[in-house]
C-alpha cells in the first residue's frame, strides 16, 4: 500500500480546463472518496492517478515515487471501472488471472490468489463462466476480484456501484469497505452519491468546477461545510438557504429576513465574519430543526419560532418532511411524525444549528472552517 | 408482443415465405435441371424438371485434363489460394488501419477516410487497364500473386470500414483495464481488442474471400493461360462465340458454388452476429 500525494494538478482538454490546481493527500491505508457533481473533474482526477490521462501540469506521488509521467502498468495500481470492463472473451478465472499472467506470475501462485479472492467475494462457483453469463452484481464482484488478486499499492474505484440497483448497492458498498479493511489497502473512490461518500470514506474530497472545495473527515465536512456548495451537496434533503441581513441584538446577533424572520444566534465560532448590516445566506439543514416550544431553551432561537407555511407533507412513517416557505425561501423541515403537521398549516420552528455563508463568495463565515 | 399467431395468420405467413423461397430458388433449380439433364430441354417450359438424368456434364467439367494434368483441380486450387490469400492480406492490412482510425486522433485522419471512401466509388472495370499495365511492368501477369495484389487492394477499403465500426463498438474501458492490469498499449490491442473483434474479423475475411472467389472481370483480363484460370474464368470459357456448352456451365456453377456454401454454413452464426454487431449494443 502507498500514500498518494497530488500537488497542484492541472488538466486541460483543448481549451477546456477540467482540473484547476488540485492538491490532495491520502495517507497509507486510508479510504479516500472524491465526490462532486457531474463534470466537476473527479473522474478525470482518478484517471490521472491511474495514468490513463496525462497531466497538463502538477505532480502525482505514490509514497516518494513520482509517477506523474509513468504508464498505467508501471504504477502498481488496480482499478474497478464503472462499466466493470470485464474481458468478454475470458472466463471469470481468466479475467482475474489476466494481470498476473502478464506479470509472469507462477501458475500455482496465480491459482492460489484467484482462489483466495474468489472465496473472499463468493465467486467460487462462477469461475468458469463468461462475463455475459453473470448478473450485474456478480460482474461487479469479478471486477473487484480482478483488482484484489493483483495486490496493488493503490485501489482506484470509478463509480463502481452506479449500475447496481439500490438494494444491491448498499450490500456491495459494505463489501467494498470490508475488502479495503481486510487488505489494509489505500483506496481512492469516485462517486457522485453522497451516501456512498459519507459511509465509505476516511477522508472525503468535495470537488466542484475543477477545484477541491473542502477536504476532511466526512462527518467534519458535513458538520462544518466550508462553502455554500459543500453545504448544499452533502446531506439529503439538501440544506435550506435563506437570504438574511445581520444585525446586533443587545449582546448577541440576529439574522433578519423576509416574512418577519428573526433568528437570534450564538455568535460563538463566527466572531470574525460578523458585520452588522451585512447581507449573508443563512443555512439550516432539514434535520437541524424542531418545533418551537416556549419552555425549551435553544442555542439558536428567538422569542418565537420561525414561521414555516407548509405546502406539502411527505410522511415516511417515523418522520415527516414538511415543505413550505420560510423567510421568503423554499424550506424543508424534518419533523417527528407524531407532530402530525398538515398541509396549509403554519408551524413555528426552532433551529438547532445555523450556518452562515458570504452572499458573494459562498464561503462559510465560521471562524475555523 | 409475443402472442401466438392464429392458424390463418400462420398459413398466410407460410404462403408468403414459400413464394419468396420459390422465387429465389427458381433460377437455381433451372441450373440444377440443366446440369443433370442428358438431353438439352426445350427452351420454353415452366417447370425446371430433369430429363434423362445423367452426371456426364459434371464429370466432364470436373475431370477436365490436358496432357495428363488435372486442369480443373489446378483451377480450383488457383481460386481457393487466391481467395484465401486475398482475405488474409486484406484483413491483415485492414486490422491495424481500422484500429488506428477507431482509437487515435491524428492529422489527416478524416481526409484519409474520405479518400478511402472515394476509392470505393470507382467500378473495378475502370481500373482493369491500369492494373494490367502495372502488373505487366512488374512481371506479375498470369500469376496468382498479381491477382491477390489487385483483389486485396480493392477489398482493403471495405474491410477497413467494416472493422473500424467493430473496434468503435468495443468499449475503450476494456483496453484501459488491460493497461492498468499491466499490459502495454500493443498487448491491450492484441489480448483484448482483437479477440473482442473476432466475429467482425471473421465476417470481413469471409466477404473478402467471397468477392475474390466470385470475381471475373479482373481475372479474365489479367490471366490468359488456362492453367492459371480461376473458376469464374473457366465457367465463362464454356460459353464461347461458336460453341455454347450450357450443360457444362450449369454443372460447373454447382461445383463452384460448393466451397462458398460450405463456408457460409460453417460461419453463419458468426455472420449474423457480425452483421448486426455495432448496430445493437450487446
Amino acid at each position: 500500500m502507498a500514500s498518494v500525494t497530488v500537488r497542484d494538478l492541472h488538466k486541460k482538454f483543448g481549451e477546456t480546463h477540467i482540473l484547476k490546481g488540485v492538491s490532495i493527500e491520502v495517507p497509507r491505508g486510508k479510504f479516500a472518496v472524491l465526490v462532486g457533481p457531474s463534470g466537476c473533474g473527479k473522474s478525470t482526477l482518478l484517471r490521472l492517478l491511474a495514468g490513463l490521462e496525462e497531466a497538463t501540469a502538477g505532480t502525482i506521488h505514490f509514497d516518494d515515487r513520482d509517477v506523474t509521467s509513468l504508464a498505467p502498468r508501471e504504477r502498481d495500481i488496480a482499478m474497478v471501472f464503472q462499466s466493470y470492463a470485464l474481458y468478454p472473451h475470458l472466463s471469470v478465472r481468466e479475467n482475474m488471472a489476466f494481470g498476473l499472467k502478464l506479470r509472469k506470475t507462477e501458475p500455482a501462485e496465480i491459482e492460489r490468489r484467484v482462489k483466495q479472492a474468489s472465496a473472499m467475494l463468493g465467486l467460487d462457483h462462477l469461475l468458469d463462466r463468461l462475463p455475459k453469463q453473470l448478473s450485474g452484481g456478480q460482474r461487479q464482484r469479478v471486477a473487484m476480484g480482478r483488482a484484489i488478486v493483483r495486490r496493488p499499492s493503490l485501489f482506484l474505484f470509478d463509480e463502481p456501484l452506479s449500475n447496481l440497483d439500490a438494494a444491491l448497492r448498499s450490500q456491495v458498498r459494505v463489501e467494498i469497505r470490508k475488502v479495503h479493511d481486510e487488505l489494509e489497502a489505500t483506496s481512492v473512490y469516485v462517486t457522485h452519491d453522497q451516501v456512498e461518500a459519507m459511509t465509505l470514506a476516511d477522508v472525503i474530497f468535495v470537488l466542484n468546477k475543477g477545484v477541491v472545495e473542502q477536504a476532511g473527515h466526512p462527518l467534519d465536512v458535513y458538520a462544518r461545510p466550508a462553502t455554500r456548495f459543500v453545504a448544499s451537496f452533502l446531506g439529503s434533503p439538501s440544506m435550506n438557504f435563506i437570504d438574511v441581513e445581520l444585525a446586533r441584538d443587545g449582546g448577541g446577533w440576529v439574522a433578519a429576513g423576509k416574512d418577519e424572520l428573526r433568528v437570534t444566534f450564538d455568535a460563538k465560532g463566527f466572531e470574525k465574519g460578523l458585520v452588522a448590516g451585512k447581507q449573508v445566506t443563512l443555512g439550516v439543514r432539514p434535520h437541524e430543526v424542531e418545533l418551537f416550544s416556549k419552555s425549551a431553551t435553544y442555542r439558536t432561537t428567538n422569542e418565537r419560532g420561525a414561521p414555516l407555511t407548509v405546502s406539502i407533507v411527505e410522511a415516511l412513517g417515523t418522520e415527516s418532511f414538511a415543505h413550505g416557505k420560510l423567510g421568503g425561501a423554499s424550506f424543508v423541515a424534518r419533523l417527528d411524525a407524531a407532530a402530525q403537521i398538515k398541509k396549509g398549516e403554519t408551524v413555528e420552528l426552532a433551529f438547532k444549528t445555523v450556518h452562515l455563508f458570504d452572499r458573494e463568495t459562498g464561503q462559510s463565515l465560521r471562524d475555523e472552517a | 408482443m409475443n402472442r401466438k399467431p392464429s392458424a390463418a395468420e400462420s398459413i398466410a405467413t407460410h404462403l408468403v415465405l414459400s413464394a419468396a423461397v420459390a422465387f429465389s430458388l427458381y433460377p437455381i433449380l433451372w441450373v440444377i435441371s440443366i446440369a443433370f439433364s442428358g438431353k438439352r430441354p426445350p427452351e420454353a417450359r415452366v417447370l425446371p424438371l430433369i430429363t434423362e438424368p445423367t452426371t456426364a456434364h459434371l464429370t466432364a467439367v470436373v475431370g477436365t485434363s490436358r496432357d495428363g494434368h488435372w486442369i480443373f483441380g489446378q483451377q480450383l486450387a488457383n481460386s481457393l489460394v487466391v481467395s484465401a490469400a486475398t482475405a488474409a492480406v486484406g484483413v491483415l492490412i485492414a486490422i491495424p488501419t481500422a484500429y488506428a482510425l477507431a482509437r487515435f486522433r491524428f492529422a489527416g485522419k478524416e481526409t484519409g477516410v474520405r479518400t478511402l471512401l472515394a476509392t470505393q466509388m470507382f467500378p473495378t472495370v475502370a481500373s482493369a487497364i491500369p492494373l494490367y499495365l502495372l502488373l505487366d511492368k512488374l512481371g506479375l501477369l498470369n500469376s496468382r500473386s498479381g491477382l491477390v495484389l489487385c483483389y486485396a487492394s480493392t477489398s482493403v477499403p471495405f474491410a477497413i470500414f467494416q472493422l473500424r465500426a467493430a473496434f468503435e463498438a468495443i468499449p475503450v474501458d476494456l483496453e484501459e483495464a488491460a493497461m492498468v492490469d499491466g499490459a502495454t498499449r500493443f498487448q491491450a490491442f492484441l489480448k483484448v481488442a482483437l479477440p473482442a473483434a473476432r466475429p467482425a474479423i471473421a465476417v470481413t475475411a469471409l466477404f473478402a474471400f467471397m468477392s475474390a472467389y466470385n470475381e471475373y472481370i479482373l481475372a479474365a483480363t489479367l490471366l490468359d493461360k488456362e492453367e492459371m484460370f480461376t473458376l469464374p474464368v473457366l465457367l465463362k470459357s464454356f460459353i464461347g462465340e461458336y460453341k455454347q456448352e450450357w450443360e457444362k456451365f450449369a454443372a460447373g456453377s454447382l461445383v463452384v458454388a460448393l466451397p462458398v456454401m460450405a463456408l457460409f454454413y460453417v460461419a453463419q452464426r458468426h455472420l449474423i452476429a457480425g452483421l448486426t454487431s455495432g448496430g445493437v449494443k450487446g
